[in-house]
């Protein structure tokens, strides 16, 4: 029998593994379906700009001072322990390059996840369970063009021209804390983050907050998408939206760096 | 004289719980049908395979004598064109107002401007006897009759040929339920469109029916006319009609 012993591990296996490939399956699916919705006409501008909105402009203030403590906090890190081998004196190039590389895109995604996935997920996800969705099908209307296309094209420009914001701010929170510490001059700070920095730093901070925005996007609107259960459905759909964005988030940063660093 | 809409062996299961059986039903042009039966015997499913929002495990659907079953979704969405629904909560956009919640279909899947569907919004609000000055409001700002009477004038500004009724009077007082009934009843008569109503309410079923047919156990049971309804011997029905379960297994 197969519910006991080697073999009921075996089968208890293959279930998950069965039941993993298959909700990859179904992400994928829903991923191409929503792309081919953002890419290709009609398209909602209302919807489009209420969203840009919602996910751009709303989280400004969040990325904006998270980016400070952050740049504060690393240039403090470099200013305590940078002195057993004399960092303090390139504070303001290894805050620029922690800051456009990694830590702005991550941050500002991660904060995203909490405020911009979980959001989404239980908008579309209370949609769903009140029939909101099932009433715009019967009105002719393209849920996915509707609902699912604008968040998707919102959340993947939005986090570059966030991650931008978060650069500059994160920068001038490093800037703040070396003139308080170490007595650099904002202007010489600013010059010598200016000279160290280059192009690709930057870009490629924003190539990675592209991908982490339509991650966001995809993980709110399909956790929200199938929701099942009423209320506690729709709670669990908005844990699901936050956690799975963020994982998705951390493992997609580790492959896009290897990448990078490759080229 | 081809049917409106017809269910044709139409089977559909969740699981191991079979829900549709090889459901035949059929609506004739300009009749209004009340879909009745017991809770979780699959009347919602029926609509819902109806609209295009389930697909069968068998069987298909016809409107105008046009398989839908098997339509592509944009198909499909072109063929409901001259469709309405009143969903049992209403299901009113939260996120917009009562004007834009009705003229919904004429603004994103007609391609009106929003000034003239704005206007055919409040003409169709006026019809379901609710002030213009509603149009402003959110659905959140509306109580439970409001709303079903701002779903119903969602339902009917496109001028469909058939609407769809889900539970229209659940959770409303007797006043406002009736009140709902005859809207229907009037709505219905003056576009001159074919409608399906699901509903427990055998008040309400012989206000705004014409015919009554009896879902249970996947089947129709039982089928007549709403004159029909007092005579009928089905068990099912008689319990329905005096309100008492003597004899129907619960």
């Amino acid at each position: 029998m197969a519910g006991s012993g080697p073999l009921g591990w075996v089968a208890g296996l293959g279930r998950v593994s069965l039941a993993g490939v298959a909700a990859v399956g179904r992400v994928g699916q829903f991923a191409t379906r929503g792309l081919s919705a953002a890419i290709s006409p009609p398209w909602y501008p209302r919807q489009i700009l209420a969203q840009f909105w919602a996910v751009g402009f709303l989280s400004l203030p969040v990325v904006g001072l998270s980016a400070w403590f952050i740049g504060a906090a690393l240039a403090l890190n470099i200013y305590g322990a940078g002195d057993r081998f004399n960092a303090e004196t390139v504070m303001p190039q290894i805050v620029a390059l922690g800051i456009t590389r990694e830590l702005g895109p991550v941050m500002a995604a991660l904060m995203l996840a909490g405020r911009v996935a979980s959001a989404m997920a239980s908008e579309i996800g209370a949609m769903r369970a009140t029939e909101q969705i099932d009433a715009m099908e019967t009105l002719s209307t393209d849920p996915r063009r509707y609902l699912i296309a604008p968040r998707l094209i919102a959340a993947t420009i939005s986090l570059p021209l966030l991650t931008l914001v978060a650069d500059v701010i994160g920068v001038l929170g490093g800037m703040q804390v070396s003139k308080l510490l170490i007595d650099l001059p904002p202007k010489i700070y600013i010059q010598t983050t200016a000279d160290f920095i280059t192009r690709w730093d930057v870009e490629s901070g924003v190539i990675k907050s592209a991908v982490f925005g339509f991650i966001i996007g995809l993980m709110g609107c399909y956790h929200g998408n199938n929701a099942k259960g009423g209320a506690r459905g729709v709670g669990r759909a908005t844990t699901s939206a936050m956690v799975s964005s963020a994982v998705l988030i951390l493992a997609s940063d580790y492959l896009l760096t290897s990448i990078f660093a490759r080229g | 004289m081809t049917a409106k809409l017809e269910w044709r062996g139409v089977s559909k299961r969740f699981g191991a719980n079979v829900v549709l059986d090889g459901l035949d039903l059929s609506v004739a042009p300009g009749r209004s049908l009340a879909l009745m039966g017991r809770s979780g015997q699959g009347k919602s499913v029926t609509i819902k395979l109806a609209l295009g929002l389930m697909r069968p495990d068998a069987g298909a659907v016809f409107l105008d004598g046009v398989d839908v079953t098997h339509q592509s979704e944009a198909a499909r969405r072109a063929s409901f064109a001259g469709i309405g629904m009143l969903f049992q909560g209403a299901a009113l956009f939260d996120s917009l107002t009562i004007w834009e919640n009705v003229a919904f279909r004429l603004i994103n899947a007609d391609g009106m401007g929003r000034r003239e569907a704005r206007a055919r919004a409040i003409e169709a609000l006026e019809l379901v006897k609710l002030s213009p000055d509603v149009a402003e409001r959110f659905p959140s700002e509306l109580s439970g009759g409001m709303q079903k009477r701002a779903g119903l004038a969602r339902a009917i500004v496109g001028q469909p040929s058939l609407l769809f009724f889900d539970e229209p009077t659940t959770g409303l007082d007797p006043v406002t339920a009736g009140a709902i009934n005859e809207l229907i009843r009037d709505k219905v008569t003056s576009l001159g469109c074919t409608a399906v109503s699901i509903t427990h309410d055998m008040h309400s079923a012989r206000t705004i029916a014409d015919d009554v047919a009896m879902l249970d156990a996947g089947k129709i049971v039982w089928r007549g006319s709403v004159a029909e309804l007092d005579s009928a011997e089905h068990p099912l029905v008689r319990a329905f009609v005096t309100g008492r379960a003597e004899g129907i297994e619960a």
